[in-house]
């Protein structure tokens, strides 16, 4: 599998504190790669770099090519970028949510796509209408994944998906999402508080800490090493 | 037959209210759009708006163009210096200290005060009116084609400009712009320029207004003060981020000023003279900000203390 | 540096200044004396401005309403309003009629700022600003107590002024435009004392921790009310005596004395001059008064090449060079000059301990 994503001592600051240090990690085209980590680990940071949203240092690569620039650069490159808290606009439609999710594509099957993402959340379509703002957070999530699916990502972000949702809704959240990794060969690179599910729907995991990655492996290692699982991974 | 002529002239004022309030509505939806995008009190816009007319006017007179076409150049020519002005004088500074952008927008409206000034002297010229001065006789109610006009003008270039934000897709990325210029970042959306863009409607919006304001009261240099005072009113009274308000609070604030002039004639209401109109529409302002300071659509701002 | 010697020097640095100011009519004409007087007045106002703006935060666009409050007061206190029909005989002396112009003004401030409360930032600006440019025509329509259009002149009161011959102060004579320098100065300074010393105890600590953070100012027991209140009355009656002495150097008031434009001049000079120190607040002052002279290239004549000396004196001119200084000061000083100056201070005499409000 060819890589996809690759960052090389990547580094970041937030005025005087030194979010990330030295982080270096890969994910090849087609996996889920979990980032996973405590509190301040770096983790939030290290996707903000990628979709250039926090000025960084060090090399980042998509594909090959130096990833440069603000989030509309990263954006137009085939980043979907999910943020903490779901990033929905909220005062705008369901549907006006999804099609600035294709903001960036020139090619005349939007209307398409719409209906494709109407296979995995079919409510979308029915209640296109609704404002945003008026959705459980659940749905917001849901909506949010929708919308970054509309651009035709090559690389999907994902920002701590499960802050502040019931466990079935994040269950049912990471099987869609490894459906459409399954299904349409969708990258995903997810960063998680909750280090067991996002093992579960992983190939491989980073785990960092304060600024570094401080351990790699493939999910099953890492889940099936309970020193690490204690130390690391709380649980 | 008394009931019939009161009624006809009760109609006859709620008409030219209207084309006053339509006229306050653009200035208000100007106004309304660039705080709504960059959070700017633009205190500029009037002499914008006076620039542009004063635009259209030299093309007009000086340069010998009929009406229409100089009025969508010079809609051409105020979007670009909106776009422009945006650029190169507001972005520096959007995002600091409030008092500095307070005072960039009144070193904009000083400037460019004196530039129309010094461009074409500080005498009143006189722009025509594309409709003519005909009257027309509704029913008893007479009713000036100016105003019609204008009534017809803005509403067009309102739905327009509804239009452009419901239904496209640069429309969709304003919005998107507007209220949460991080989040639109993520999917592409060029967002500094989004609010460059605001800034050209918002221009735009204005050019219009100054277009149907001068015909009635004389282009000079300070035109547009007044009308800038009742656009603020406008503003504020149907919410300063609400463009609905902004169209709202303008129509209503028209025919209550024309409202108030025909009541003046009887007894309850004498007190109320042309000279009140202004003092009116800023007890307004003043009543609104402190009793509900986001205005009739507007959601009220929490400050958690 | 620690702050003793550093507070001699600002002792040292202010008596040099009021030296300055006390013997610099000996050096100018009689002329440029009362335009330097009403250098002084502004000072006044930007003093008080800059309680309001720069130790508390709350914007106003409209302190020249204030002034014209303090005006008028002053005004119908010397001459009466009798004449319109109103209930005052007049007859106070110019130098009496000050502090109750400051009080007046003062109890508006008081009285404005309990519901300006509710409003921040761009919101109060623009209720300032509309109390501002309602101000002329409600004193027009309040006929019999400010005379309506035509104004009160205070012309032809030398027994209350000593604006139309010698006055004998200290065995000295002055001229009448001295006299107004030094009336003005004197008070100025004196007021300025006022500011210095009430800032630097518990109310000044109360005002700045309002404006630095309104959450953690309530949190450590700060009443927002009585401070942000108190704030806006002290800078009203500051206002108030600047207008009263507006009025006794023009020697009349009347509605369009007292202009939006005043207002409009008052913030920006607050922000040229920048928030904080005395001298960025001359400088604001000295802005005020002279820039739109200056612009009209009076005093440019010679720098520059006739073509554009003459361009820019047509009218319009001068609204547009004053446009782009604003424009420019605030893309490239925007603590002022008033900042300017403290980081050249802070250069060569060191970083102060505590910090200055910026």
């Amino acid at each position: 599998m060819r890589t996809l994503l690759e960052l090389d001592g990547v580094a970041a600051r937030y005025g005087p504190v030194q979010a990330l240090r030295d982080v270096s990690l890969v994910v090849r085209e087609g996996e889920i790669v979990a980032v996973l980590g405590a509190n301040g680990a770096g983790k939030t940071t290290t996707l903000r770099a990628i979709s250039g949203t926090v000025s960084w240092s060090g090399a980042i690569e998509l594909d090959g090519k130096q990833l440069r620039g603000g989030p509309e650069r990263s954006a137009r490159a085939g980043i979907a970028h999910v943020p903490e808290g779901r990033g929905t606009f909220v005062e705008l439609t369901v549907t006006e949510n999804l099609k600035l999710g294709a903001y960036t594509r020139r090619d005349r099957s939007v209307k398409a796509d719409v209906a494709r993402i109407a296979e995995y959340f079919p409510w979308m379509v029915e209640r296109g209408g609704q404002r945003a703002g008026t959705l459980s957070g659940g749905e917001q999530q849901m909506l949010a994944l929708g919308r970054a699916l509309m651009g035709r990502p090559r690389l999907l972000l994902l920002d701590e998906p499960s802050l502040g949702l019931a466990p079935m809704i994040v269950r049912e959240f990471f099987r869609i999402v490894r459906e459409l990794n399954e299904k349409e060969g969708l990258t995903v690179l997810v960063v998680e508080q909750d280090a067991r599910i996002a093992l579960n729907a992983s190939r491989r995991a980073y785990v960092l800490e304060v600024g570094r990655v401080a351990l790699t492996g493939t999910s099953d290692e890492l889940r099936g090493d309970e020193s690490v699982r204690r130390s690391y991974l709380g649980y | 037959m008394l009931i019939v002529a009161a009624f006809a002239d009760f109609m006859q004022q709620v008409v030219s209210g209207l084309a006053a309030g339509g006229v306050y509505a653009l200035l208000a939806l100007a106004l309304v759009i660039i705080h709504r995008s960059t959070g700017v009190i633009n205190f500029a816009q009037g002499e914008m708006a006076t620039l542009s007319t004063y635009i259209a006017w030299n093309l007009t007179v000086n340069h010998g163009w009929s009406y229409w076409p100089a009025f969508v150049a010079t809609l051409a020519i105020s979007f670009v210096g909106g776009v422009g002005i945006h650029r190169v004088v507001i972005r520096p500074v959007e995002r600091g200290n409030v008092l500095r952008i307070v005072i960039v927008t009144i070193g904009l409206l000083v400037g460019i005060n004196g530039f129309v000034i010094w461009k074409w002297g500080g005498e009143p010229q006189q722009l025509q009116s594309p409709f003519g001065t005909n009257t027309y006789d509704v029913g008893g109610v007479v009713i000036a084609a100016n105003d019609i006009g204008t009534i017809a003008v803005a509403l067009a270039i309102v739905v327009l400009l509804w239009a452009l934000f419901q239904f496209t897709k640069v429309g969709l990325a304003l919005r998107a712009a507007a209220v949460n210029p991080e989040e639109a970042r993520l999917v592409g959306v060029r967002v500094t320029w989004m609010l460059a863009l605001g800034w050209g409607l918002a221009a735009l919006l204005g050019a219009v207004a100054g277009m149907l304001t001068a015909p009635a009261v004389g282009l000079d240099p300070n035109m547009m003060a007044p009308v800038l005072i009742y656009a603020f009113a406008a503003a504020i009274l149907g919410g300063i981020d609400s463009p609905l308000g902004a169209v709202v609070g303008g129509l209503v604030l028209g025919v209550l000023l024309n409202m108030l002039s025909y009541l003046s004639q009887y007894g309850a209401f004498d007190w109320f003279t042309e000279e009140l109109r202004l003092p009116t529409a800023l007890l307004i302002i003043l009543v609104v900000l402190l009793v509900r300071p986001q205005g009739i659509f507007g959601r009220p701002e929490m400050k958690r203390v | 540096m620690s702050p003793r010697p550093q507070r001699t020097i600002g002792f040292v640095a202010f008596a040099a200044f009021v030296a300055v100011v006390a013997v610099l009519p000996s050096f100018m004409s009689d002329f440029k004396a009362r335009e330097y007087s009403y250098v002084g007045i502004y000072l006044i106002a930007l003093l008080g401005l800059n309680i309001l703006t720069g130790y508390t935060g709350q914007i106003s666009l409209g302190h020249g309403a204030f002034m014209a409050i303090g005006g008028y007061t002053t005004a119908i206190l010397m001459v009466g309003n009798e004449q319109f029909g109103g209930p005052i005989s007049g007859g106070v002396k110019d130098l009496w009629t000050l502090p109750i112009a400051g009080l007046v003004a003062g109890l508006f401030g008081l009285a404005f700022g309990l519901p300006a409360l509710r409003l921040s930032g761009l919101y109060l600006a623009l209720a300032t600003f509309a109390v501002a440019v309602a101000m002329p025509s409600t004193v027009k329509r309040f006929e019999q107590f400010s005379g309506g259009g035509s104004g009160i002149q205070l012309f032809g009161t030398p027994e209350l002024t000593g604006s139309s011959a010698n006055v004998h102060v200290l065995g000295r004579s002055l001229t009448p435009n001295d006299w107004m320098y030094y009336l003005a100065w004197s008070i100025a300074l004196v007021l300025f004392a006022v500011a210095w010393l009430v800032l630097r105890g518990r109310t000044g600590r109360a005002f700045r921790a309002v404006r630095d953070s309104e959450t953690a100012a309530v949190s450590s027991g700060v009443s927002l009310a009585r401070y942000k209140t108190l704030a806006f009355g002290i800078s009203a009656a500051y206002a108030g005596v600047a207008g009263g002495l507006f009025a006794i150097a023009s020697a009349f008031v009347n509605p369009d004395t007292f202009p939006i434009a005043l207002s409009i001049y008052l913030l920006v000079g607050i922000v040229v001059g920048g928030l904080g120190g005395l001298s960025g607040l001359v400088f604001g002052a000295i802005f005020i008064a002279f820039l739109p002279l200056w612009a009209q290239g009076q005093d440019l004549g010679s720098l520059l090449p006739d073509r554009i000396v003459q361009e820019t004196q047509k009218p319009g001119g001068p609204a547009i060079a004053y446009g782009v200084v604003l424009i420019l000061l605030m893309f490239v000083l925007p603590n002022g000059v008033g900042g300017l100056f403290r980081r050249i201070g802070q250069l060569v005499f060191g970083r102060r301990r505590y910090s200055r409000p910026d």
